[in-house]
């Protein structure tokens, strides 16, 4: 008896990306660069996160026909976006055979209250996280991978800083709760008690946790590593750089070695110039995909 | 006490250490070719494949990984680490490490939502033994001196020959350790039989 879509499928499946770097790619050649870089999975979308800021309007899931390309295109994950709390979407991503999908801030979402209950697919979700009450909320929804949020598209790696901190000592915050304490801290966080007891009992989430939302450099992914990041998704990052190619091996390569910083150095120089990146306090609030969900 | 490594440039990781310290071995988390030196065996974990060659190539692993096993340390490769030490895989036909005599095909099962958990009998090791195969490889065809020990539906999921173990699954990603105990009991017996040499 074979069984299909366990949480130990999905949430193994992330635990096979560790310590890599997850590239969005907008087409087949993009997706052949990034595997050929070293990525250990590619996001399939219509745009690139600055594109979608940039272009504004409303951001939705990819033309089939782009993930379908990217997913012939190469042997590594495919990965997608679905808007928050489309069913249809996540269900079409999913008969499309994407490996992963993420209900992703990212695009414009299409319910402001629920995300989808993503248990009931066989296919994993990774979501996007600030602190420790989205995270388990998310991982109660049936996540299987979470990643930091950052401000996605904006080349700043402040906000994405901001996040992994926060989820980090929030865990170690838990660890040093007693039994009796954690109940207010689940009331107050707004986080499933009985994940807050495991995430008290192991000493980390239950699932992988990546960082996203403003990674633009070697040294950016490293410090994210540092931090406790189980692995970076680049999105703008790499194919809006002036070397994709020399820049997405570099990353690959810091975030292997973070802590190597000879190393670091060595890759860092003649890079080419990075994205323009976008200082927050220029972005209105209607500018911050990060707050688009809780 | 047992020192054996687990590669660490990308994937599982942090589980087959704890694998292996449940099994009563002391792990090393393998980032560097110089490390090697340190342990009687290695690991190499489930990941992507890819990835990990390029990774291997870029620091010069390859001839120090390919000498590792050719000097009578066992090795294990768990789902990429199977296509690692692959003498041949499916359609490129020449392979990584080209250690154990099998040939080896990639994402075999399918996708992700092809993934599945079953269990399976692991010759003389485990019988039951809840199997993750996560976008696994399989074995196609193995050489003459290679031991099959799993089968799932007529597909090779787990060989051994000599002091190489492969399996197509992650055994690191459930608390039963039978098969990693399995490994490590290899690296002691090839730790008496080296020594005696």
């Amino acid at each position: 008896m074979s069984k299909t879509g366990t949480d130990r499928v999905k949430r193994g499946m992330a635990e096979m990306q560790k310590g890599g770097v997850i590239m969005d790619v907008v087409n087949a050649e993009q997706a052949k660069i990034a595997e050929e870089a070293g990525a250990v999975a590619v996001m399939a979308l219509e745009r690139v996160p600055s594109d979608i800021r940039a272009a504004g309007g409303v951001a939705r899931m990819a033309d089939p026909t782009i993930v379908e390309e990217v997913m012939n295109a190469v042997s590594i994950p495919v990965m997608a976006k679905a808007r928050i709390g489309h069913i249809v979407e996540a269900r079409v991503l999913e008969s499309l055979g994407v490996d992963y999908i993420d209900e992703s801030e990212v695009l414009t979402p299409a319910d402001e209250i629920y995300h989808i209950n993503k248990t009931d697919y066989t296919v994993p979700f990774v979501c996007g996280c600030r602190d420790i009450g989205e995270a388990v909320r998310r991982i109660g929804e049936g996540a299987s991978m979470l990643r930091t949020k950052g401000e996605p598209g904006t080349g700043n790696i402040v906000e994405a800083v901001r996040h992994m901190r926060k989820v980090q000592s929030q865990i170690r915050e838990i660890v040093g709760l007693s039994e009796d304490e954690l109940m207010v801290y689940a009331k107050e966080t707004g986080a499933p008690f009985e994940l807050l007891k495991e995430i008290k009992s192991e000493g980390r989430l239950p699932v992988v946790n990546f960082a996203a939302g403003g990674i633009a450099t070697p040294s950016d992914a490293a410090l994210m590593m540092q931090l406790g990041a189980d692995g970076v998704f680049v999105g703008s990052g790499i194919f809006k750089s002036e070397n994709p190619a020399k820049f997405a091996r570099s990353i690959v390569e810091a975030t292997t070695h973070y802590d190597d910083y000879k190393l670091i150095g060595e890759l860092s120089k003649g890079l080419g110039t990075a994205m323009k990146g976008i200082e927050m306090s220029t972005l209105t609030p209607a500018d911050r995909m990060q707050d688009r969900s809780k | 006490m047992t020192k054996i490594g687990v590669l660490g440039l990308q994937g599982a990781v942090r589980e087959h250490v704890r694998s292996l310290e449940a099994c009563g071995a002391e792990a090393v988390v393998i980032k560097r070719k110089e490390q090697l030196e340190e342990v009687e065996g290695l690991i190499l974990p489930g990941g992507e494949s890819t990835t990990m060659r390029r990774l291997i190539d870029k620091y010069d692993f390859l001839d120090a990984l390919k000498n590792f096993g050719q000097s009578g340390k066992p090795m294990f490769g768990t789902c990429a680490g199977l296509i690692l030490l692959a003498k041949e895989i499916g359609s490129i036909s020449t392979g990584h490490l080209e250690l154990m005599d099998i040939k080896a095909e990639r994402n075999a099962f399918g996708r992700q939502r092809e993934s599945f958990e079953a269990d399976i009998d692991l010759k003389g090791i485990a019988e039951g033994f809840n199997a993750v195969f996560i976008r696994a490889p399989y074995i196609l065809e193995t050489g003459d001196d290679v031991e099959i020990l799993a089968t799932y539906y007529d597909k090779i999921v787990a060989a051994q020959q000599d002091h190489y173990l492969a399996c197509a699954f992650h055994p690191e990603l459930t608390d039963d350790h039978r098969f990693t105990q399995h490994f490590v009991d290899m690296v002691k017996q090839s730790q008496k039989k080296l020594a005696s040499l």
